[in-house]
């Protein structure tokens, strides 16, 4: 672990003290398992509000369940989650939906509503939570899908959308109720490199436009050095590199050359090595 | 000796039956913690036209578009039936009597046991596929995430649909099990029409037909309540959302049965100590 990843792990802040004013979302050695599998084992991260926080790390190693965890969607074995100053981990679920319209959440494969169209889709928040009469609901949702590119497809349905085309809708649905917090999961896999880059760009103009703050959980490097103001990576359940995308670079942390250089090792290749029968 | 031979069997014995009731008890207290949130939420919201917004379309699936099925279950049932019971009937010189032992038997029983095993299979597995699928697609997620509650957006809607029309099928069923028994029993094998229908007259009454309806509303809850949870909680992929299919047809079968059972025998007592025993031979 390097000395800025450790500092955190081990300050107090990190083990309990109130979060400091600027941190929109503060996570306190947080555990988590499934069964046996020991997923998270003592996170802990203070994320400042308006910046683009990209967490990386080899498959498995609890980035999703990070985000769910950000949304009370799981909740931890032990350890704390604040958002701007109060605990959300142990609220019950009824007071939870509340804080969640603060969040907007883009899932891996978009998460549309099979069976609403597309501005039925992106207008569903609004609708759900708003006092706003219907024309300016389906206005608001045609300004957000104007933003992300795609104005002309408000009558069709989720079905016949691309890849990119799916997660632009979705993106435009997590931003329909003006969020505090966007959190992305995977938000390129599966894309090609050129509609990655639209997803790339389009998270640089939200943080721009709407100053909102962004947790981005991703594989792909290319789009990790663009978008993000702060790296984190998780290895083993813990936070084992944070800094900023030129300090990753210059890391000599072997774990983190191999991940960033994208190269399998001596371990991974062992099982391919052995003749096969 | 048992014991002594292979001491390693009664532990292992105890333990997996140990393990297999401690889950069963889990899920049901699973269960039943979703199916209070969903009372719950369905007290809170029924009064609200947001809530009947999304109960209408479901009416259509779970009533409209069940009832071919139902009316084919309901008529051939009542016709079986009078196939089954003629000869019978004609050997004691009984066949007037026909209509009697038909009409109670598709209105308390056969009816709206077999519209709610119709309904199971039709809807409660359209249900568990449509809402497993959601799952598995992290749109209950998306739902938490946006601040809406899945059980008050989802499974009331779905809920309230199977309450209201399961016994409208019901009645449904029963109207074409009675006619497919007239059919075969006056018109196929001629017996007289007037004394068919007041032997009948006789054996039903609206405590019969009443008891029969009443079933049907808990059928309808407990397909309602067992198919959406099934698809709330099934495994990951194509095979768990089949899987869960599987299960909530089986459970909701089970569950249908046991009702039955239930019902049935409070449903009977309660008749004979505001009534008194009736017998159809008499």
């Amino acid at each position: 672990m390097n000395d800025h990843a450790a500092s955190i792990s081990s300050s107090p802040n990190a083990e309990g003290s109130r979060p400091k004013a600027p941190s929109i979302i503060s996570i306190r050695n947080l555990h988590t398992r499934f069964g046996k599998l020991v997923v998270l084992n003592g996170v802990s991260i203070e994320i400042e509000a308006g910046k683009t926080i990209v967490i990386l790390g080899p498959s498995g190693t609890g980035k999703s369940v990070l985000l769910k965890h950000i949304v009370g969607l799981l909740r931890p074995d032990k350890g704390e989650v604040y958002f701007e100053g109060h605990r959300i981990d142990d609220k019950p679920e009824r007071l939870l939906m509340s804080y969640r319209t603060n969040f907007g959440f883009l899932f891996q494969m978009g998460a549309l509503f099979d069976s609403l169209n597309v501005i039925e889709n992106v207008a569903f928040p609004l609708v759900e939570h708003s006092k706003f009469p219907r024309d300016q609901i389906y206005d608001i949702a045609h300004q957000k899908l104007t933003m992300v590119g795609l104005p002309d497809a408000g009558k069709k349905m989720p079905g016949e959308l691309s890849g990119g085309q799916r997660k632009r809708v979705a993106l435009a649905r997590a931003i329909a109720m003006a969020p505090k917090v966007i959190l992305y999961d995977e938000p390129t896999t599966g894309l090609d490199p050129i509609r990655s880059d639209v997803i790339n760009e389009l998270i640089i103009k939200l943080k721009n436009e709407l100053q909102i703050t962004s947790i981005v959980v991703t594989h792909d490097m290319n789009s990790a050095f663009k978008v993000a103001d702060r790296i984190l990576m998780l290895a083993e359940g813990k936070i084992h590199f944070d800094g900023t995308p030129a300090t990753i670079r210059q890391s000599d942390d072997p774990i983190v050359q191999q991940f960033i250089s994208g190269e399998a090792g001596d371990a991974e290749l062992a099982q391919l090595r052995r003749p096969s029968p | 000796m048992f014991c002594s031979k292979m001491p390693g069997m009664p532990a292992q014995f105890i333990e997996t039956v140990g393990r297999s009731t401690n889950n069963t008890l889990a899920v049901f207290g699973d269960f039943s913690v979703f199916a209070a949130q969903t009372i719950r939420w369905m007290f809170q919201t029924f009064f609200r036209w947001r809530t009947w917004k999304l109960v209408l379309p479901q009416m259509y699936d779970v009533g409209v578009k069940s009832v071919p099925v139902i009316a084919v279950t309901g008529a051939f049932i009542g016709m079986v039936m009078a196939i089954e019971s003629y000869n019978q009937f004609k050997a004691l010189g009984q066949e007037e009597r026909m209509g009697s032992i038909i009409n109670l038997s598709v209105v308390k029983q056969i009816g709206p046991v077999l519209a709610a095993v119709m309904l199971a299979g039709r809807i409660g597995g359209a249900l568990t596929a449509e809402l497993g699928t959601m799952n598995v697609t992290e749109q209950l997620d998306a739902l938490r995430v946006m601040g809406s509650d899945p059980i008050r957006y989802l499974v009331v809607p779905r809920l309230i649909a199977c309450l209201l029309l399961s016994p409208i099928l019901t009645i449904y069923s029963d109207v074409l099990g009675v006619l497919g028994g007239y059919f075969i029993a006056v018109l196929q094998f001629g017996v007289p029409s007037t004394p068919y229908w007041h032997y009948s007259n006789q054996a039903i009454d609206s405590w019969q037909i009443m008891e029969g309806i009443f079933k049907s509303f808990w059928f309808g809850g407990a397909i309602g309540l067992i198919a959406c949870y099934k698809g709330f909680t099934c495994g990951a992929g194509a095979s768990g959302v089949g899987r869960a299919c599987t299960e909530s047809f089986v459970s909701s079968f089970v569950a249908i049965m046991v009702l039955n059972f239930v019902l049935a025998k409070m449903l009977q007592d309660l008749y004979v100590a505001i009534y008194g025993m009736r017998s159809l031979f008499g």
